[in-house]
C-alpha cells in the first residue's frame, strides 16, 4: 500500500487543518537546526499531500520526541505525532528499518543504559 | 503506605543504584514498594500513533496487576512513568484501543484504566509531604546549589502527565529545598537532552545535552539531579561541559542517612 | 373554525434550495381550515407583505401561518403586517422552516416533508389562537449604566444630553476605566489622558448624571421600563462630601506596600490612596485589606492629618435602591495575566510584561514617569521583543478561541513610540498575521515598519529563557525558514483580552445571555448589535466583544440612542403572552410561586364558585406587569390551573397531535 496523506492522518490521528500557521512548533523545536524539514513544514506538507520529500528525509529520525511542540501548540495540532506517523509509515515497510541489530555492537559503550537501546529500536525499527 | 512498584529495565541493570537509593529511602519514610511480579519492559518510549497495540501491552499488564493488588502503581524512571501513564490514559479514554488490548489479556485480567499511576516524586510531595520529609532529613545538604533537570517525559504532555506545570515545574525544586539544598532555576531544565538520539545521531545528543548543562552552569548550578537514567547518562557522558549528575534518589538517601545502607545492598 | 392563510417563504435560496416550497404550499393548502396557500421569494419584503395583506382582505382570513425564518427574526415584522390589514397581531403563527429545517438538512425530500409537518403543526395551533391585547406599562425615565469606562461614560453623556437622568455604577474608586491607563491611542497617537480625562470631568459635572463610584450593582429585578436595582456602596472610610482630594493623607500613611492597580502592580501605593491625580471623583479611599487602623485598631495617622475631617473608619456598606427604565452594560475587559504561559517567563522575570503593563511603563503618569526602563535593572533596554497573540486564537485549554482584535495595532503603536523616543532601541515584533482593518490602520502599521524600522518577523516565539543579564528568545522565522536565537532586555506579551469577571454575575442578574467566552450576546449580530436579547438591556463596549476605542465610542452612542428610544416613551406595550391561573382549578400549593424567576406570582384569598359551591380559597394570582411569559409556572402546576396566553396547553397539544398524525 502506497504511503499517502490519508494513511498519515489515520496513523497519527492528527488534523493538520487545525493549524493556523503560527510556527510556534518550529520556534520551540530543540532539534530545529538538525532538521531539513521543520515541524511546521511537516504539518503543511502532509496537509498538501506533498509527502515524497518527507519520506526521503533524515528529518524523520531527527525529531527528539520531546513533545515541546505538542505542549506549546495553541491549536492542539500535535506536530510530533505527525512526524512519528510519517516515520512509522516508512519503517513499517519491508527492509526500511533505520536501525539494524548488526549495527548495535559498534554503538555500545559500557555506561549506556538499556533504555537507550530499547527506545532506539522502538523508534527506528519494526 | 503500600504501593505496587514498577522498576523498569534500566533500574535492574545500569541504573540499579537509582532503584536501591529509592528503596532504602522509601523504607526510611515508611513507604512499602511491592514490585509488580514478572513485569516486562515498557519500551521506554510511548508510541503516539493511533494503531499501536503490541507496544503498549506490557504497560497494561503491569497496570492490571497493580489494580488486582489494590494499589496505586509507582514508577521511578521518567520514561516508564511517561509510557505507563499515557497508556493508562488510552485505556481510560479510548474504547477502541482498550477493546483491542483486552483481546490479548487473560480473561480475568481485562483492564479499563482503573489504576492510578504515580511517580515516586508525587508520593514524596502529595503523600509524605515535603514539610514532613524535611523533618525526617538527618543530613541536610545545606549550601549545595542543585539544578533540577526535568527533561521531557516527567512533564509532557501536561494534560496527561498532570505532574506539574509543564512550563514552570516546581516539584523537584521543592524536593531540593526539603533536603536542605538550594535549587537553581535555569531555562533548559524542561528542554530535551536529546537522549533518544544517543545511538542514532550522537551529535544531536551532544549538542542538546551540552545546551542543558551550559544553561545550568550559567545560573550557578553545581550539580544536576534527574529521575531518568537516559538523561543522566546523556548529561554526564555526552555533554561537553562537565557537571556531576545524580539521581534524585541518591541525594534523598544521603539526606535521610541511608545512602550507605543502599550502596551496601540494604 | 378559522379561515387560515399559509405563506411559504423561499428566503432566496436559503429555504428554497433545500425545501420544495411549492410542494409545501400545496400540501398545507389542503389542511382543514386553510383557504389560501402560496409561496414567495422574500415574504418579508414590501411586496411579500402586500401579498399577505391582500390575501387577508380577499379571502377574509382570520388566522395566518407563515413558514419562514425563526420568529426571533421576523415575528414582529409579520405581526405588524397582519395588524395593518385589520387582524389581531396574535392571530399569527410562524413555522421556522429555515433554522430548524432547511439550514440543518441536506436531503430535499426529507426537508420538504419536515417543513410540511411543521406547517401543519402551526396550522393546528392557529386554529386555537385567540386575539390578545398588549397592556401598557409606564416607563421610569432614568437609565442605569454599569461601568464607568469610556463606553459607560459616552453612553451616559449621550443619554443625559437627551435630557434623561443616568446613574453610572463603577466598581473602582474612580471612573475612567482602561482608557485612563493608556499612554497614547492609535492610529493618531493622541494622548489618551488628554481625551479621556476631560470626558471624566464632563461626566461628573453633568447635572443629569449621578456617579456611584466604588459601588457595585447587587441585584436587578423588573423589566423594560420598570427595573429596580440595588446598588451596594462599598465603604471608602472617607466622607466623599468632605474629602478635598488634597492627598496629604496618602503622604503620611505608613502602609505603603499594596500593589498599585492603576500602574498594573508595577509599583506600590499606600493603604489610603487616590488611584491617580486625575481621578474622578478626586477622593481618597482606604483599602481595608492594607489599613493598619482597620486591621489592628492602631495608627489613625490619616485621620490626624486630614484637615477636612473626612476620615471615617466607622463607615459601613450601604444599599441603595433605585428605579430605571433601561440598563446599559459597559463592564469592559481585562488583559489576561499570562501566568499559564511560563515558556515566556512572565512569572519568573520582571522584564517580561504584558502590553498593558508596558503601556504604564511608557506613560508620563506611570511608575517611571514615562522613561522607558527595564523593570529589573532600571536601565534603558537595548532590544525589546514583542510577542503577538499570546492566549488568543487558540483551542488548547489555556487559550481564548477569538482574536483579541486590538493587539496588532497597539503593538505597532508601542514599537513606534519606543523608536520615536529612543531610536537606538531595537524593536522586534513576532506576528502570525498583522490584522489592521480600520481607517488609517494599515498605513499606521506600515509606518512602524518603513519609517521607524521596527522589525516584523512572521513566526512565533517558542521559548524565552533567562540568560546572563538578558533574556534569550528562541523563535521561528517562517519566511527565512530558520530558527532565531535573539537576546532581548524586555519581552512584551500581547496577552489576550477577556471580559471583566464581574460580567458573569451581572449577566445572570439581568438574565442577559452571554456567549461561551462570557461576552454579552447581542440580539442580532447585524440588525440589533447593541441590544441584549433581554428587553431593556443594552450593550456598550468591550463587554460585547473585543473592540478599539473608536468602535467602543460608536457602540456607546448607539446604545444611548436605543436607551433614549425607550425613555422617551411614556408607556411601553407589554407582551400579552403571559400566565394566568384558573382559580377553580388552583389547589394553593405554591409551587408556581417557588419557580417564578420574576416574582410575578402571589397568593391571595378569593371567593371561588366551584361546581355551584361558594368558598374562600387561597389561590395564585399573576401580576401581569411583571410576568415575562416564560411558562415555568405552567409546567410546574400540578392541577393544570396555570396556563399561558398564546401558548396554552391545548395549543401545544394540538401542535403535538398534528406532528404525530
Amino acid at each position: 500500500m502506497a504511503i499517502d496523506r490519508e494513511m498519515i492522518l489515520q496513523i497519527s490521528g492528527v488534523n493538520p487543518k487545525l493549524c493556523m500557521k503560527c510556527g510556534k512548533c518550529s520556534g520551540t523545536c530543540p532539534a530545529y537546526d538538525g532538521m531539513e524539514y521543520h515541524p511546521h513544514q511537516f504539518v503543511s506538507m502532509v496537509e498538501n499531500a506533498n509527502l515524497e520529500p518527507l519520506l526521503a528525509s533524515e528529518s524523520l529520525y531527527t525529531c527528539l520526541s520531546c513533545m515541546a511542540c505538542i505542549q506549546r501548540c495553541p491549536r492542539q495540532v500535535e506536530p510530533a505525532k505527525l512526524i512519528e506517523a510519517v516515520r512509522l509509515a516508512v519503517i513499517r515497510q519491508q527492509g526500511c528499518d533505520h536501525l539494524l541489530p548488526d549495527e548495535l555492537p559498534a554503538l555500545l559503550d559500557p555506561e549506556l543504559p538499556q533504555q537507550a537501546i530499547v527506545t532506539a529500536f522502538r523508534k527506528y525499527k519494526k | 503506605m503500600k504501593y505496587s512498584y514498577y522498576p523498569g529495565c534500566t533500574l535492574r541493570t545500569k541504573a540499579e543504584i537509582l532503584n536501591r537509593y529509592a528503596l532504602a529511602s522509601a523504607k526510611a519514610l515508611g513507604i512499602e514498594l511491592e514490585e509488580v511480579e514478572n513485569w516486562q519492559c515498557c519500551g521506554g518510549m510511548y508510541t503516539a500513533s493511533t494503531d499501536e497495540i503490541a507496544t503498549k501491552l506490557a504497560s497494561v499488564r503491569a497496570l492490571a496487576q497493580a489494580r488486582d493488588a489494590g494499589c496505586d502503581l509507582v514508577t521511578l524512571c521518567s520514561a516508564c512513568f511517561n509510557v505507563i501513564k499515557r497508556v493508562n490514559e488510552d485505556a481510560r479514554t479510548n474504547e477502541n484501543f482498550i477493546t483491542k488490548v483486552n483481546n490479548y489479556m487473560a480473561p480475568d485480567m481485562e483492564y479499563h484504566g482503573e489504576t492510578n499511576v504515580l511517580h515516586f516524586l508525587e508520593v514524596l510531595r502529595d503523600v509524605i509531604g515535603f514539610d514532613e520529609l524535611k523533618k525526617k532529613v538527618v543530613n541536610p545538604l545545606t549550601g549545595r546549589k542543585i539544578g533540577a533537570y526535568y527533561g521531557c517525559l516527567l512533564l509532557r504532555p501536561g494534560e496527561v502527565m498532570q505532574l506539574d506545570d509543564p512550563e514552570n515545574p516546581k516539584v523537584l525544586e521543592e524536593f531540593i529545598r526539603a533536603i536542605g539544598a538550594t535549587p537553581v532555576l535555569y531555562g533548559q531544565r524542561n528542554e530535551c537532552c536529546g537522549g533518544y538520539q544517543t545511538l542514532n545521531e550522537k551529535s544531536i545528543a551532544v549538542q542538546r545535552s551540552s545546551a542543558v548543562v551550559e544553561s545550568a552552569l550559567s545560573q550557578g548550578a553545581e550539580c544536576l539531579i534527574t529521575a531518568c537514567p537516559l538523561c543522566r547518562y546523556n548529561l554526564a557522558v555526552n555533554a561537553a561541559p562537565q557537571i556531576p549528575v545524580y539521581y534524585f534518589t541518591e541525594l534523598l538517601a544521603e539526606a535521610l542517612g541511608v545512602k550507605e545502607v543502599a550502596e551496601n545492598g540494604n | 373554525m378559522q379561515k387560515i392563510g399559509v405563506f411559504v417563504c423561499w428566503c432566496g435560496s436559503n429555504i428554497a434550495a433545500t425545501v420544495d416550497v411549492a410542494a409545501v404550499a400545496e400540501a398545507l393548502g389542503k389542511q382543514p381550515g386553510v383557504v389560501y396557500a402560496t409561496d414567495y421569494q422574500y415574504m418579508c419584503s414590501a411586496s411579500g407583505q402586500n401579498l399577505i395583506k391582500d390575501a387577508i382582505r380577499d379571502y377574509g382570513l382570520t388566522g395566518v401561518v407563515i413558514c419562514a425564518c425563526s420568529p426571533r427574526m421576523h415575528e414582529a415584522t409579520f405581526r405588524k403586517t397582519i395588524s395593518s390589514a385589520g387582524l389581531n397581531p396574535y392571530m399569527l403563527e410562524i413555522a421556522n422552516i429555515r433554522e430548524q429545517c432547511s439550514w440543518i438538512h441536506k436531503d430535499r425530500e426529507e426537508a420538504t416533508k419536515k417543513a410540511i409537518t411543521m406547517g401543519t403543526a402551526a396550522i393546528a395551533k392557529v386554529q386555537l389562537n385567540t386575539p390578545l391585547t398588549q397592556m401598557k406599562s409606564p416607563v421610569t425615565k432614568r437609565a442605569l449604566v454599569i461601568g464607568g469606562g469610556i463606553a459607560g461614560m459616552q453612553t451616559a453623556l449621550d443619554i443625559a444630553d437627551a435630557g434623561f437622568e443616568v446613574d453610572i455604577v463603577e466598581k473602582k474608586p474612580t471612573i475612567g476605566g482602561k482608557m485612563a491607563q493608556l499612554d497614547k491611542t492609535f492610529p493618531t497617537l493622541d494622548c489618551s489622558s488628554c481625551i479621556v480625562t476631560p470626558k471624566m470631568v464632563d461626566t461628573a459635572a453633568n447635572e443629569k448624571i449621578t456617579i456611584f463610584s466604588y459601588a457595585e450593582v447587587e441585584n436587578v429585578t423588573g423589566f423594560i421600563g420598570n427595573f429596580k436595582a440595588t446598588i451596594k456602596q462599598k465603604p471608602r472610610y472617607v466622607d466623599a462630601e468632605k474629602c478635598t482630594g488634597c492627598g496629604l493623607c496618602t503622604t503620611k500613611c505608613p502602609s505603603k506596600k499594596s500593589l498599585n492597580e492603576f500602574n498594573m502592580g508595577l509599583n506600590t501605593r499606600t493603604a489610603i490612596y487616590i488611584p491617580f491625580a486625575q481621578a474622578v471623583p478626586l477622593v481618597a479611599t482606604i483599602d481595608p485589606d492594607a489599613c493598619i487602623k482597620l486591621k489592628t485598631g492602631k495608627c489613625g495617622l490619616c485621620e490626624k492629618v486630614c484637615e477636612a475631617g473626612a476620615i471615617d473608619y466607622a463607615q459601613k456598606e450601604e444599599l441603595i435602591e433605585r428605579e430605571y427604565g433601561a440598563v446599559v452594560v459597559a463592564t469592559g475587559y481585562n488583559q489576561i495575566k499570562p501566568v499559564q504561559y511560563e515558556e515566556y517567563l512572565y512569572n519568573q522575570s520582571r522584564d517580561v510584561v504584558t502590553s498593558l503593563e508596558f503601556e504604564r511603563l511608557m506613560s508620563a503618569s506611570g511608575p517611571t514617569a514615562g522613561h522607558l526602563q527595564c523593570p529589573s535593572t532600571g536601565k534603558l533596554p537595548r532590544h525589546i521583543v514583542f510577542i503577538q497573540c499570546v492566549g488568543s486564537r487558540g483551542t488548547a485549554c489555556r487559550e481564548k478561541p477569538y482574536c483579541s482584535k486590538v493587539c496588532c495595532m497597539y503593538t505597532a503603536k508601542h514599537a513606534m513610540l519606543v523608536k520615536d523616543h529612543y531610536p537606538e532601541v531595537e524593536c522586534t515584533v513576532f506576528y502570525i498575521d498583522v490584522r489592521t482593518p480600520g481607517k488609517n490602520f494599515d498605513e499606521f502599521y506600515r509606518r512602524a515598519v518603513e519609517q521607524y524600522g521596527v522589525h516584523y518577523i512572521k513566526g512565533m516565539v517558542g521559548k524565552v529563557e533567562q540568560g546572563d543579564g538578558c533574556l534569550k528568545v528562541q523563535a521561528s522565522d517562517l519566511l527565512d525558514n530558520r530558527q532565531l536565537h535573539l537576546e532581548a532586555d524586555m519581552v512584551v506579551l500581547a496577552a489576550a483580552i477577556e471580559p471583566d469577571p464581574s460580567a458573569r454575575k451581572i449577566g445572570t442578574m439581568l438574565t442577559a445571555s452571554m456567549d461561551t467566552n462570557d461576552f454579552f450576546s447581542e440580539a442580532h449580530a447585524k440588525l440589533r448589535p447593541v441590544e441584549s436579547p433581554t428587553a431593556g438591556v443594552f450593550l456598550s463596549g468591550m463587554c460585547q466583544g473585543p473592540k478599539d476605542i473608536p468602535e467602543t465610542v460608536s457602540q456607546a452612542s448607539a446604545a444611548a440612542s436605543k436607551v433614549i428610544g425607550v425613555l422617551s416613551k411614556d408607556f411601553l406595550l407589554s407582551n400579552p403572552c403571559i400566565a394566568h391561573s384558573d382559580p377553580t382549578l388552583c389547589n394553593g400549593c405554591s409551587q408556581c410561586q417557588n419557580v417564578c424567576a420574576y416574582g410575578a406570582i402571589s397568593y391571595e384569598d378569593q371567593m371561588v364558585v366551584d361546581k355551584g359551591v361558594r368558598e374562600t380559597r387561597r389561590v395564585a394570582v399573576v401580576n401581569e406587569a411583571i410576568c415575562q411569559g416564560c411558562g415555568a409556572c405552567t409546567v410546574t402546576c400540578p392541577s393544570g390551573a396555570m396556563d399561558l396566553k398564546g401558548f396554552a396547553s391545548n395549543q401545544i397539544m394540538a401542535e403535538v397531535d398534528a406532528i404525530c398524525n
